[in-house]
């Protein structure tokens, strides 16, 4: 590690061009150890903590409360105490007068989605990084594949990780044809053969993590193991207050109550998240989609396939985790799955964990597949 | 992240697919195929601005240029219409309207009320309309208040491409009559579009921005200019919340009074003449009924009650700008 290490306003999914200061949770003079949350801030869409890159004194803060930055812009120096203020100064103004903010009306530099033909299903997924073992990230109920946007760079630091929207959502095809369980997982099976992926870690989301868990035990050469975050198919029990709402909610008025319900930090709802699922909702399909998939999966109020008690004899390593304050499925799935099992519950989440503790979800599954 | 284009390819994209998906939908007015027909249709200009450009080869007997007589054949899109066709007529300027209003305003407003609910006419009008591009007086007007004031007529007013494809193929589906008007220096503005069919609902207005200081409510292109002057008042502190409403009629006045309610202060800004305004109408519906919220009086930001001038000096004295606005929420900001 250099001396002198930046703190950057991160770049939170493909369309954030810039962020705005929400406020500092370390002060200069402060220790910082690698890791730790330093500074908040938010995008149109989000807000969320910039971890510290490095250990060492927090000696710069470069932004104030409100400030708005460009992607990559310069937010603080964390360096040792040995390293001198002429030093830091130096490398601040080398820094600011070699900074170029990307111009947003250019075609992005980063990665973009493609899309892929796979069984009659036009599907939508994002590849970053490159060698390694593959991983897939496969979103839940309504979601799509932004619902990683805190995680897919950070996961993909040593490894291609790829994260698609399932059929139905996002911008892939809107026909789910029967909508269950089955049928999807064998569409992420065929997505992965048509990626030329062999074998992959899924990591998945609430029904994501039902779909994962169906893929391996219809296809289970294809995984090498399994991320289950906040997931279904490990219960009965699930919230279909908000999933009966979330179907028939027409206008932000009624959808935005129900989102509260996915954040332990109902602030996290902001406007742009409520009107990019409004938009989601009115495309032609959508709600066809929706109501397919969820009298299938949700019918009488309760989850209706549940494959905890299957896993063990497929001997796949298996990471689960979930927030404590997860409002949609109960926290005490989490100790339903049998078999090698990690368990990770974090305090004070919600059920999107992995955007409310996006460091600490990484951290672990990058631990978990080594 | 879901592809870029202009306003008015929204527009030509939203005929486009609806044309495909409904037989019955069918474009009418005065050089919408645009010299189709003869050689060389294959590039016919399709309109002044070339919206409907393309659209002759693919929908072949279904892009009908006509006479130029609104009269006539706006009148005739009226009746096609109340015999089951879908008929999209471009009025070209809405300056034009003076020339056809009987058939608008008497006729296809009135059909439903007058044959006791048992008339259906899904007719779309569209038009250009609004100042800016030297146009002179008779080119240039934002005349969406006359038709708000005409109840049985629809009228929508996007402000952005994304709105522009929902909000039309809504209007292509209504069966009622509905005004479509684009802001002719609107349609090179580029935006994120899904590239599937989805609808906008008429009468629910978009929250562009939000903010606790001040609710500045805007129509068609002045979203623009009232984003110009959030982003600029917002480094000065002062935080706006921005309504667009999409549609003048029905309008979102639960949004719009649940903002003031909040913020307690209006900026109502609306590129049309003053008198009998959608800002005068606004400004007249918050001072009703939302009077005890109010901390100071109710800004309007409009044109003036003058023809639009052809100089160009003048021309753009006459458009509401973004420092207008800006010193219009000041005024209310600090205001004792």
């Amino acid at each position: 590690m250099s001396a002198i290490q930046t703190i950057t306003m991160p770049k939170w999914g493909l369309s954030m061009q810039e962020g705005k200061v929400n406020g500092w949770l370390k002060q200069v003079g402060d220790a910082v150890e690698q890791g730790q949350e330093i500074v908040e801030v938010e995008s149109e869409k989000i807000a969320g903590a910039v971890e510290a890159g490095a250990t060492g004194v927090l000696r710069r803060q470069l932004a104030n409360e409100e400030d708005v930055l460009p992607v990559g812009g310069l937010l603080g120096i964390i360096a040792d105490a040995s390293v001198s203020d002429a030093d830091i100064d130096a490398f601040v103004a080398d820094f600011l007068s070699n900074f170029k903010p990307a111009d947003g009306e250019e075609e992005d530099q980063g990665p973009t989605t493609q899309k892929i033909e796979v069984n009659g299903h036009k599907l939508r997924y994002l590849k970053r990084g490159e060698g390694g073992e593959p991983m897939l990230l496969i979103h839940g109920f309504g979601g799509d594949l932004n619902n990683w946007l805190f995680n897919h760079e950070a996961l993909a630091a040593d490894r291609e990780v790829y994260a698609l929207d399932l059929p139905g959502h996002g911008e892939s095809t809107k026909d789910v044809g029967e909508g269950s369980l089955a049928a999807l997982a064998d569409t992420v099976a065929a997505f992965l053969d048509a990626v030329g992926v062999a074998s992959a870690h899924l990591v998945g989301h609430s029904m994501g993590g039902a779909v994962s868990l169906t893929v391996a035990l219809r296809h289970p050469a294809k995984v090498r193991s399994l991320s289950l975050i906040g997931s279904a198919g490990l219960g009965n029990e699930i919230n279909t207050g908000y999933i009966q709402g979330f179907v028939s909610a027409a206008n932000r008025n009624a959808l935005k109550p129900l989102l509260a319900d996915l954040f332990a930090d109902s602030s996290l709802v902001t406007r742009q998240l409520v009107d990019d699922l409004l938009k989601y909702k009115r495309l032609e399909g959508v709600g066809e989609a929706l109501a397919t998939l969820s009298g299938n999966l949700f019918a009488d109020g309760r989850q209706n396939s549940v494959m905890a008690d299957q896993l063990a004899a497929l001997g796949k390593p298996v990471l689960v985790i979930w927030g404590e304050e997860d409002r949609i499925i109960p926290v005490a799935h989490a100790h339903a799955v049998s078999g090698k099992v990690q368990v990770e519950v974090l305090g004070n989440r919600g059920h999107m964990v992995q955007m409310e503790a996006a460091n600490d979800v990484n951290r672990a599954i990058a631990r978990f597949v080594g | 992240m879901a592809r870029k284009i202009t306003y008015q390819q929204a527009i030509n994209e939203a005929l486009d697919q609806e044309m495909s998906r409904d037989q019955n939908v069918i474009v009418m007015g005065e050089d919408v195929a645009g010299g189709s027909g003869a050689p060389g249709e294959q590039d016919a200009w399709g309109g002044v601005l070339g919206v409907t450009r393309g659209l002759y080869a693919k929908h072949p007997g279904r892009v009908i240029d006509t006479p130029i007589s609104e009269s006539g054949y706006v009148g005739a899109a009226i009746g096609a219409a109340c015999c089951g066709m879908r008929p999209v007529a471009e009025l070209m300027f809405v300056d034009f309207l003076g020339v056809c209003f009987d058939q608008i305003f008497n006729q296809a407003a009135k059909f439903r009320y007058m044959f006791g609910g048992k008339a259906e006419t899904p007719v779309v009008i569209r038009a250009m309309y609004g100042a800016g591009f030297r146009a002179a007086a008779q080119h240039s007007q934002c005349l969406y208040n006359i038709f708000t004031h005409i109840p049985g007529l629809k009228v929508v007013v996007p402000s952005n491409p994304y709105d522009a494809k929902g909000l039309l193929i809504q209007s292509i589906r209504d069966n009622d009559p509905v005004i479509f008007l684009e802001h002719k220096a609107l349609y090179t503005m580029e935006g994120e579009v899904p590239e599937e069919l989805y609808t906008v609902p008429f009468g629910e207005a978009a929250v562009v921005r939000e903010g606790h200081d001040v609710t500045i409510v805007a129509f068609g292109r002045m979203v623009q200019k009232a984003q110009e002057a959030a982003a600029d008042l917002q480094k000065q502190g002062i935080h706006c919340e921005i309504i667009d409403p999409r549609t003048t009629s029905p309008l979102d006045t639960d949004t719009i009074l649940e903002s003031v309610e909040k913020t307690g202060r209006l900026v109502v800004v609306d590129e049309s003449h003053p008198r009998c305004s959608m800002a005068s109408d606004v400004a007249g519906l918050v001072a009703e009924q939302a009077f005890d919220s109010l901390k100071a009086p109710i800004r309007q930001v409009t044109g003036f009650h003058s023809p639009v001038p052809f100089s160009d000096a003048l021309e753009e004295l006459y458009i509401p700008s973004a420092a207008k606005i800006v010193s219009a929420v000041k005024s209310v900001k600090e205001y004792k």
